[in-house]
């Protein structure tokens, strides 16, 4: 019998715990196990051979000379990839693409042919020795030119396609939308492009595929996000049975969304590998991976705001046009064609809306659909925030007082916002105020005030958003038809040790450090007493994988939910044990006790042995469990960003001089990790906003397709941050967290180039497209008008 | 990535590095820092018979006065010139090369080799345009000194003849009190400059000596603005004189409209850039 | 296949390779050598994932032919501990939450190492202006200067 438990929540690792991360232990010595870490016998290699054109019908294509080079073992094509029904695919968004080219070439890097070699080296002189005859057709680079009456079709290959739509979608209430405007006193407009951008983690896509003829297995080690949802889809593709394909997600360099989709380089690898019977290896480079995988953004907004005088938002309306590419390859709830952009303005208090999208076909790489969006969430909170600075200054009102008076306020929650979803917490004026006093606002406009004496352009920018995370409710979230629950499975040993494995899949988001902490906090089983493990779909719990800030509110609530079966059983065991009836047993972190004598007590550790050893009569032994948990509704974290900048007018070079972010993600498991992906957020905020994006010419030629030309910034440009916290508990997650791996992203840029407009607010001009690149800025200044950044560009 | 085949040979000596130039001629490319070369190796937009790496040749790594001129060598890389105790009388240098690529990249870059490659948005180019320097060549002719404006010809076209290497660089010792700034516009570190403006002065008290102007990425290749540094001589940098200038480096520059900015922007940044480098002067009014 | 045999000195142990001239320093590391701590990340000798030191110095392993250290030693990230003890650098990652996916950390933390041995005590400028050859996309670098101050405060040599 024990003593009374004293534990320590925060000294056994449990919940808001700083705990230092347990993944640190192998990156730091450098042994970490990264996909082209893997090294199998026999183990082969894999190059693509891509387009170097836009958009073309494929003439010929020659592979003799590649056969004969030395160590080259098989140089596949789309004529026979067709011959095993493999040259097309179908896409997460129930569209096909292609795997390897057969007829035309639709995006400049689209996948032709590959060759597999003894070394890589061998496999890229085959690639090179393929010869391919193109004749060019005019490619499209924007949605507009998508639109237009003669466009090229790009998808001819679609039976019924007589243009370049994608689709088409709608949501909210025109009619009554249409009467707020009419009833408006004042009306703001704006329309602008948010650029195409890319996740680029700094590790490339890759996979080993081994196909094992001894034993009909494929097991691939692959850089996914969602090992389950892959699995599904090689079933589907590859028409191979689920129970004979192990997906391996190992150590994952970076995900941010750019590892969800199925590449047709996995494919590749895959099918040489059944058709030699040897593992193969396929690693992108960097170019590969910027120029065909699944990009970012790339939407075109025209929208406006109905106001009173008084600064309240009477509804609001837009239309957005989305650049899909050359496929719908998009990874995101099937129901949702442009994903939650109509989660938009649901921190406001606005009775009406309507929203209307279409997405094109384009002469580009597939995807729009990731990159710390959200599904698109990015993109609305983006035109969200551009355009209530528009109308604050509109209005001639100040743009933190127009939010204070449009804000939903505590008392408000539940609220139901115009686009049908339900925002249940928050304290969004509070975290303004924090904010707003966090960056010294008053004195900051007093700064700015006689900086302008001297010529000196500063500037300050607000962002405040909460955006929907924890998808999805199986009533209406779903992909492939899969329901969006997650998972967790927990094994308690006799020792009280224990191994937990969940259906995320951590790319860096430290999940085998934080979901151990809530298994801590459930089972007062100090946090380094439980291994964590995910990625692996032989062993792993069926899952959705971790992409859309989901893993928290949906595997973390799972994690939660089985700790608590097992508590339930432990509870059993430690009244046998005690000899007392289970409702005389009380718990504490760590230990049952009679509630009568407090001083006799089982701890955890004695129950897990009991579980084993000294079972109850009639009680299954063991203390294993699992949970999939099927979220009630999304989570609503808030984020309220301010940022101060100087802008040089003569160079169109501008400076950041303070971050400033307030965070209300609920509660917080493990600080220190919140405050990392925060930081990271915002760096990829400050990345969209000031250099970083990927573009056309005229003839569908990539801008941006390698780190020369795609822009990530270092060190030395980026600002410093000063992170604030607000912590609302979410009334239906298990533990009150929201989750947060995105807030930054989504919510950070518009602060940016709020601030940036506002240094010009002389200059009348309204908008400039991300990124404000200098000599944008410059434009800008000079010419006293609108800068966009749509292509086509000149290159 | 992956690099088509080629040669590879090591010489320990100069003379058999000249031998082995001798011996394939265009098929063989010079191998000193590599910062430049091996990237488009590695991508195959160059593909060389042969690399002739001289990073074994001795005594190459030195910068010093020589012969009355700061000398540096064919190995001198580009870190050695940032944290260089030695360069108080070139000052545009030593503003320069801090901006080079990125600090793992100045490790093994060199100034020599970064000359040679003639990239219009290098940078170095620049420096030595604007400070009348000139590369000291070697090869089955003996040795050739080529003033810097003659040795670039063409975008990534150098003046040196089959069979010969760069092995140094001169620059002359200034008379007058030296200043010197590099000004560049990059997006980034490591991005190629938007424009970029070196600016040098010689100075007796208030009065400008000489000066020397030269501007990167403006154009086919750097470009040396010869009419800005005649306004300059002779002045004491008047407002007057200062705004001159600029305007016609501005006007000298001959830059493309592109990702980086329209012609009209990139001209500007060339005219403020000139001006502030010269106000920066110590003389400046 | 004009393949040479060349003898590195790797993490302090002699190693000899044979390998064709084309081959990068980074694959021999990786392939050649088993020493998978080193990464790459791109194609155009940006990002700095693959950086080891050649001769002390830090170098991008990955634009750099695997010939050209014939007779020189390389350090890699798997020779930054000595026996089971951390370099400093190694501690001042996981006590500041330097890293988060891990993949540029080795790289990361040569280019450190490489400051710390020219400049004990940087400001936190100079750090962010050391590392401005090494991207990630993951910590916003925020951390990352913050661990290597952690590491120079550690390596100074106690007050007297």
């Amino acid at each position: 019998m024990t003593n009374p438990s004293q534990l320590d929540e925060i000294g056994i690792g449990g919940l808001g715990a700083s705990r230092k991360r347990v993944e640190d232990a192998r990156f730091i010595r450098g042994r970490g196990n990264y996909v082209d870490d893997i090294t199998l016998p026999g183990m082969l290699h894999m190059e693509i051979l891509r387009s170097p054109v836009a958009h073309a019908r494929i003439k010929s294509i020659d592979t003799s000379k590649a056969w004969e080079i030395p160590g080259v073992r098989l140089v596949l094509t789309g004529e026979m990839a067709a011959q095993r029904n493999l040259a097309w695919m179908p896409t997460l968004s129930y569209d096909t693409q292609a795997v390897l080219a057969t007829d035309k070439v639709r995006f400049q890097g689209q996948e032709v042919a590959c060759v597999v070699a003894d070394d890589p080296y061998t496999a890229k002189d085959g690639c090179e020795a393929i010869v391919v005859e193109y004749e060019p057709l005019p490619a499209i680079v924007n949605p507009r030119q998508a639109h237009a009456p003669d466009a090229p079709i790009i998808r001819d290959d679609k039976e019924g396609q007589t243009d370049n739509t994608c689709y088409a979608w709608e949501v909210g209430d025109k009619a009554a939308t249409d009467r707020a405007f009419e009833q408006a006193d004042v009306v703001s407009k704006l329309s602008l492009h948010y650029p195409r951008s890319h996740p680029s983690p700094i590790e490339n896509c890759g996979a080993v595929a081994s196909y094992d003829p001894a034993t009909e297995k494929l097991t691939v080690y692959m850089t996914t996000q969602a090992p389950h949802i892959i699995r599904a889809a090689v079933a589907l593709v590859a028409e191979l049975p689920e129970h004979m394909i192990r997906i391996v997600s190992p150590d994952i360099g970076g995900g941010f969304g750019n590892k969800v989709p199925v590449y047709p380089g996995y494919v590749c690898a895959i099918l040489c590998s059944i058709l030699l019977g040897t593992p193969v290896k396929w690693i992108e480079d960097k170019s590969g991976n910027l120029i065909s995988t699944g990009f970012a953004r790339d939407m075109y907004f025209d929208g406006e705001l109905a106001l009173r005088r008084d600064g309240r938002i009477l509804g609001v309306r837009f239309h957005a046009d989305t650049d899909q590419g050359a496929f719908f390859s998009d990874a995101q709830p099937s129901k949702f064609k442009i994903g939650l952009v109509h989660s938009a303005f649901a921190c406001y208090d606005i009775p009406t809306g309507h929203i209307t999208a279409r997405g094109a076909y384009t002469n580009k790489a597939p995807g729009g659909v990731a990159y710390r969006c959200s599904f698109r969430v990015t993109e609305a909170m983006f035109f969200q925030e551009r355009i209530i600075a528009a109308a604050a200054a509109d209005l001639g009102m100040d743009p933190a007082e127009f939010r204070r008076i449009n804000l939903v306020r505590d008392d408000q929650f539940p609220y139901r916002t115009p686009f049908g979803f339900l925002t249940d917490s928050g304290q969004y004026q509070k975290c303004l105020d924090i904010g707003l006093a966090a960056i010294d606002y008053e004195q900051f406009l007093r700064e700015k005030e006689e900086a302008a004496k001297h010529g000196r352009l500063l500037g300050i920018g607000i962002s405040t958003m909460t955006e929907p995370l924890g998808a999805g409710n199986s009533r209406e979230y779903d992909i492939l038809g899969i329901k969006m629950f997650d998972s967790a499975e927990l094994r308690v040993h006799p020792t009280g040790k224990a191994i937990l494995r969940t259906g995320a899949k951590t790319q860096g988001q430290g999940h085998e450090t934080t979901w151990a902490q809530i298994v801590a906090h459930e089972l007062g089983i100090p946090a380094a007493d439980v291994v964590v493990e995910e990625g692996d779909t032989d062993t792993a719990p069926f899952g959705m994988g971790t992409y859309a800030s989901r893993s928290t509110p949906v595997a973390g609530a799972a994690v939660a939910m089985v700790a608590r079966k097992i508590r339930a059983k432990a509870r059993k065991l430690a009244a046998h044990l005690l000899e007392v009836s289970e409702e005389d047993v009380e718990w504490e972190l760590g230990r049952f006790y009679i509630r009568s004598a407090p001083d006799r007590g089982v701890s955890i550790q004695e129950c897990a042995a009991a579980a084993y050893g000294n079972m109850p009569d009639g009680m299954e032994p063991g203390l294993e469990n699992n949970a999939y948990y099927d979220p009630p509704n999304l989570t609503w974290p808030f984020a309220c960003y301010i940022v101060t900048v100087e802008v040089d007018p003569e160079s169109g070079v501008w400076d950041v001089l303070r971050v400033v972010a307030v965070d209300d993600c609920g509660v917080r498991i493990n600080p220190m990790i919140v405050e990392g992906q925060i930081m990271g957020g915002l760096t990829e905020a400050y990345a969209m906003s000031n250099m970083q994006f990927i573009t056309f010419d005229a003839d569908g030629n990539c801008v941006g397709s390698n780190y020369m030309d795609y822009l990530l910034p270092t060190a030395w440009e980026t600002p410093g941050f000063e992170l604030h916290e607000v912590v609302t508990p979410c009334p239906h997650h298990p533990l009150g967290a929201k989750g947060v791996g995105e807030c930054a992203a989504v919510g950070g840029p518009a602060a940016f180039v709020n601030a940036v407009l506002d240094a010009l607010s002389d200059t009348g001009v309204r908008n400039i497209d991300m990124p404000l690149l200098p000599d944008r800025v410059w434009e800008a200044i000079n010419s006293g008008q609108n800068v966009s950044g749509a292509p086509p560009v000149r290159s | 990535m992956y690099p088509a085949r080629f040669r590879y040979e090591a010489p320990e000596s100069l003379g058999g590095a000249l031998e082995l130039l001798r011996t394939y001629g265009e098929e063989a490319k010079v191998l000193a820092g590599g910062q430049s070369l091996i990237p488009m190796v590695k991508l195959r937009f160059a593909t060389p018979e042969l690399l002739v790496d001289i990073n074994g040749l001795p005594d190459l790594g030195y910068h010093e006065v020589r012969d009355g001129a700061l000398e540096v060598g064919a190995l001198c890389r580009h870190v050695d010139l940032e944290y260089s105790t030695g360069l108080d009388r070139w000052p545009l240098m030593a503003s320069a090369a801090p901006l080079i690529a990125d600090p793992i990249v100045r490790n093994r870059g060199t100034l020599v080799g970064s000359v040679c490659h003639a990239d219009p948005q290098g940078d170095w180019a620049s420096v030595m345009l604007a400070l009348n320097g000139s590369i000291v060549a070697t090869g089955p002719n003996g040795r050739r000194v080529v003033p810097a404006g003659e040795f670039v010809t063409g975008p990534f076209q150098n003046a040196l003849l089959p069979g010969e290497i760069a092995i140094a660089a001169r620059i002359p010792v200034p008379t007058g009190t030296p200043f010197g700034r590099y000004l560049k516009l990059e997006r980034r570190v490591g991005d190629f400059a938007t424009a970029g403006v070196a600016v040098a002065l010689e100075l007796a008290g208030r009065t400008v000596l000489t000066a020397g102007v030269a501007l990167t990425g403006v154009g086919a290749n750097n470009i040396k603005v010869v009419a800005a540094e005649q306004v300059l001589a002779g002045s004491a940098l008047e407002p007057e004189v200062v705004e001159e200038a600029a305007r016609l480096a501005a006007e000298a520059a001959q830059p493309r409209t592109d990702h980086r900015g329209s012609a009209d922007y990139k001209r500007h940044v060339v005219r403020t850039f000139v001006t502030r480098a010269l106000e920066l002067t110590p003389v400046a009014v | 296949m004009d393949k040479r045999s060349i003898t590195v000195t790797v993490n302090g142990a002699t190693r000899t390779a044979e390998v064709e001239p084309r081959l990068l320093l980074a694959h021999l590391l990786r392939q050649g050598l088993g020493l998978t701590g080193t990464h790459i990340g791109c194609d155009t000798t940006n990002c700095g994932a693959c950086t080891v030191l050649v001769d002390n110095t830090a170098v991008k392993s990955c634009t750099m032919l695997a010939v050209q250290t014939d007779g020189h030693e390389v350090t890699t990230v798997e020779g930054m501990a000595k026996a089971s003890e951390l370099h400093p650098v190694q501690e001042g990652f996981r006590e500041e939450h330097g890293l988060q996916c891990g993949y540029c950390t080795p790289g990361m933390m040569m280019s450190a190492m490489a400051l710390l041995q020219r400049n004990p005590d940087p400001t936190e400028e100079e750090v962010r202006w050391a590392l401005s050859g090494n991207l990630c996309r993951c910590t916003g670098y925020q951390n990352i200067v913050k661990a290597v101050l952690w590491a120079a405060a550690k390596m100074k040599p106690a007050e007297v």
